[in-house]
């Protein structure tokens, strides 16, 4: 009898495979990352290509010296994490706390874990976490866009090379007392709703500019690697409740375009809260998690104590995705039906 | 065109359909057939021939025992060599009539002039006892004895006939080129069908991908009373039962089930015609249409073949095996079976032959499940497909019962979508099986 392959149904295979996957992510994240060479030139590069290659290299060391398994480092989700990660801290943050960051990332945030697939957290925000606790300073200190670009050495002691990001600007305002309406006449650009659309204000390297991570987004939704879910229920969920407080109160809270448009909150609902490792696995949980992350957004960059609660937001709804995905099921087939 | 379709899940693999333009033609007479005594579901059909018989074309060889059973026919005429083991497209040996042919003499009550005949002259019962004796089966693949259908049981009502000329499967044409070159006789097939129900409404479901045939059928429909056509949305697996019915009723048939709890029968649309056959033309199953085809196969078919023909026979018929063929499949890519040879014989369930090179047979080798849910999204019975594969790997059958295991149909959407590659409708069988095993020890109990 010939050799002849007599494998089980199904014999064909579809298009996608994890590599093809995770390779769209990361061309989706160009052109934030295009955006972000022009808004913070040099160190905007600098960074995100030193975070990618060091989140690579740590996963092709555990996996090939202390795991002594299959390395799978160069299948493009370690240089997601990478990326993701250089998007989450400023241009102006020193090398060295960005590699320690990445190795943290990846180390503990994924590999202690077992690996791809197996983390409960995001890695990068829980990279970015580990940074924001340990380097509070180097974190929060934002190159003002554009003029920057040229500039290696940037610090709150040197003039003219950085300032505080909307969201940034609009909590210390409000702690002092003063109202919205005021704070936006003080500083026009800031609240400048193009400005923030096309990213020229300060922040993040990767999440400045909404209208090049909604052209990453687009492409995803596209290539059918995400659904629209996530991103516009966490979006959906952030205006609503910045959208509530805003409508009682417009002297007090900004309006919920700002929030959107403003801080991470498009980089999160794009790309870290769509992260599939990290997120439910039924359109129905998927639905849940994102609102209550736009929720919980809000509510800890109005009444938190940071400008911003992005990233907190997601990390806090990771945890409740066992969860989720236990009590909240698919429409079973034939299951909850009366016919005759 | 409004298109239906069934509402959660699915996928779209290419279509590949290359034989779809193949007029279908007959199949060279085999030397000798090997005709297989259980190539239905249900128990084998009980031989009723022995070493030296001369048999017909259309001679009873076997006679169907039991309740879900089908009898078997000869498919040529000539002397019977034996009955022996023959490995069938499983793998398995099953005991089969072997017959040397000679000539190709027909049993003279069968009526070979090819005229149509549209009045139905037998009543309800004895339709159902034509259909019974002729030992017609589901010809989509399912291969079920087609009578049992259509004796229903007390208390239950049908409304609805639904003729299944979906063919969703890729590669496959034969339900395809029959439509075409068969219409009116799946037609009066179709009313014969809803005689023996007793319903004055059928519904034939085909997918757009098929227009020449939805626009004829829908056209030839009218000259018939009580026969509509539904164009459905080009879907994978819109051919399963259940799918279909709620794609053209949204009807959905409760788990554990059957089309007749919903007032539905469904049949294949080559199952109608052998139907047709059988009653207006006293011609029991012994033939049907087998689709010939992959990508490096040098003729591309439609084949009518008797059953009983080595495949192999076929595929020398198509300009032989080509270089680099790795895996021969038997039925369609999603849901069909790899064959251990191309030496088995054809069945009434043989709907077409997939030759695949290498490439397309192997497998990826599976990574990590990135928990990306396209399995979720794409159960069309909305199942967990990686939770009961992790369930199946620790042996938690108690747990996968609960996640509905056993409502699985083994459709493959979810190893099909994977971009993990993982074996994921291996481990739901295992899964099934294994819940299917305990509750039948619990009931034993």
């Amino acid at each position: 009898m010939s050799n002849y392959i007599v494998s089980l149904s199904p014999h064909a295979k579809g298009p996608l495979s994890t590599e093809k996957v995770m390779w769209a992510v990361v061309i989706a994240l160009m052109p934030s990352f295009a955006f972000s060479a022009y808004f913070f030139g040099i160190r905007g590069i600098v960074v995100t290509l030193v975070a990618t290659i060091a989140c690579i290299l740590t996963e092709f060391v555990i996996q090939k010296y202390l795991m002594k398994t299959t390395v799978t480092a160069f299948d493009g989700s370690a240089a997601i994490t990478g990326i993701l990660l250089a998007f989450n801290v400023p241009s102006s943050i020193p090398i060295w706390e960005v590699i320690l960051g990445a190795v943290f990332a990846i180390a503990i945030g994924k590999m202690v874990f077992g690996g791809l697939g197996r983390n409960p957290f995001n890695p990068a925000l829980l990279g970015r976490a580990f940074m924001l606790v340990s380097f509070p300073v180097d974190m929060t200190t934002w190159p003002i866009p554009v003029t920057t670009q040229w500039t290696w050495n940037m610090s709150k002691a040197i003039d003219g090379t950085t300032a505080a990001t909307p969201l940034g600007y609009l909590k210390e305002g409000v702690k002092m007392g003063e109202s919205v309406t005021n704070l936006v006449a003080a500083s026009p650009e800031r609240f400048d709703y193009f400005n923030l659309f096309i990213g020229n204000v300060g922040g993040c390297i990767g999440e400045v500019s909404a209208f090049a991570i909604l052209l990453g987004g687009i492409y995803l939704l596209y290539k059918k690697i995400i659904t629209w879910h996530i991103p516009v229920f966490y979006l959906g969920g952030l205006a609503l409740i910045t959208g509530v407080l805003w409508a009682m109160d417009p002297t007090k809270y900004a309006d919920p375009l700002f929030h959107i448009l403003a801080g991470g909150a498009m980089l999160g609902a794009w790309f870290m809260a769509t992260d599939m490792v990290t997120s439910p696995m039924t359109v129905k949980g998927q639905i849940v998690f994102a609102l209550c992350g736009g929720l919980l957004c809000g509510l800890i960059r109005i009444f938190g104590g940071y400008p911003e609660g992005c990233s907190y937001s997601i990390l806090i709804m990771n945890a409740f995705v066992p969860l989720i995905d236990k009590y909240i099921k698919p429409t079973r087939f034939g299951k909850e039906v009366n016919y005759g | 065109m409004d298109l239906k379709t069934f509402k959660i899940g699915g996928v779209h693999p290419p279509e590949n359909k290359l034989s779809a333009g193949l007029p279908i033609e007959a199949a060279e007479l085999p030397k000798r057939a090997f005709i297989h005594l259980g190539q239905h579901l249900g128990a084998p059909a009980k031989p009723v021939v022995q070493k030296g018989d001369k048999v017909k074309v259309g001679t009873l060889i076997g006679t169907g025992e039991g309740f879900i059973s089908a009898s078997v026919h000869s498919s040529v005429s000539g002397t019977v060599f034996g009955i022996d083991d023959v490995v069938d497209a499983s793998g398995y040996k099953r005991k089969a009539v072997i017959i040397d042919v000679a000539g190709d003499e027909w049993e003279p009550a069968i009526d070979r002039s090819p005229e149509l005949k549209k009045e139905i002259a037998l009543d309800q019962k004895a339709i159902v006892e034509k259909i019974k004796e002729s030992g017609i089966v589901g010809l989509g693949g399912a291969t079920f004895p087609a009578h049992v259908k259509y004796m229903v049981p007390e208390g239950k009502k049908v409304d609805t006939l639904l003729i299944n000329a979906v063919e969703c499967e890729p590669y496959l044409t034969s339900d395809h080129r029959v439509m075409l070159e068969r219409a009116d006789e799946v037609l009066v097939g179709t009313q014969i069908l809803m005689k023996a129900l007793g319903v004055g409404k059928a519904i034939v479901g085909i997918e757009a991908n098929k227009p020449d045939a939805i626009e004829l059928l829908s056209r030839k429909a009218k000259e018939y009373t009580g026969i509509a056509v539904q164009a459905l949305k080009v879907q994978y697996p819109q051919g399963a039962e259940k799918q279909l019915i709620k794609a053209c009723l949204n009807r959905e048939v409760p788990s554990g089930k059957l089309p007749l709890d919903v007032g539905c029968v469904v049949n294949n649309v080559g199952t109608a015609l052998a139907v047709y056959e059988a009653v207006q033309k006293n011609k029991p199953l012994f033939e049907r249409v087998v689709t010939m085809t992959g990508r490096k196969l040098p003729k591309k078919a439609n084949f009518l073949v008797r059953v009983g023909t080595p495949i192999s026979q076929l595929i020398t018929a198509c300009g032989g095996i080509p270089e680099g063929t790795a895996k021969f499949i038997n039925g369609g890519p999603m849901m069909g079976k790899a064959m251990v040879s191309p030496e088995t014989p054809v069945t009434k369930g043989t709907s077409g032959v997939i030759l695949v090179d290498e490439s397309e047979a192997k497998r990826n080798a599976p990574g990590d499940c990135i928990r990306c849910a396209k399995c979720v999204s794409a159960c069309p019975m909305g199942l967990e497909p990686y939770l009961i594969e992790k369930q199946a790997e620790y042996a938690l059958w108690e747990e996968a019962e609960k996640e509905d295991a056993a409502d699985c149909m083994e459709c493959g959407c979810c190893q099909f979508t994977c971009p993990a590659a993982r074996p994921l409708l291996d481990n739901v069988r295992l899964a099934k099986a294994n819940v299917m095993r305990i509750r039948r020890e619990r009931s034993k109990k």
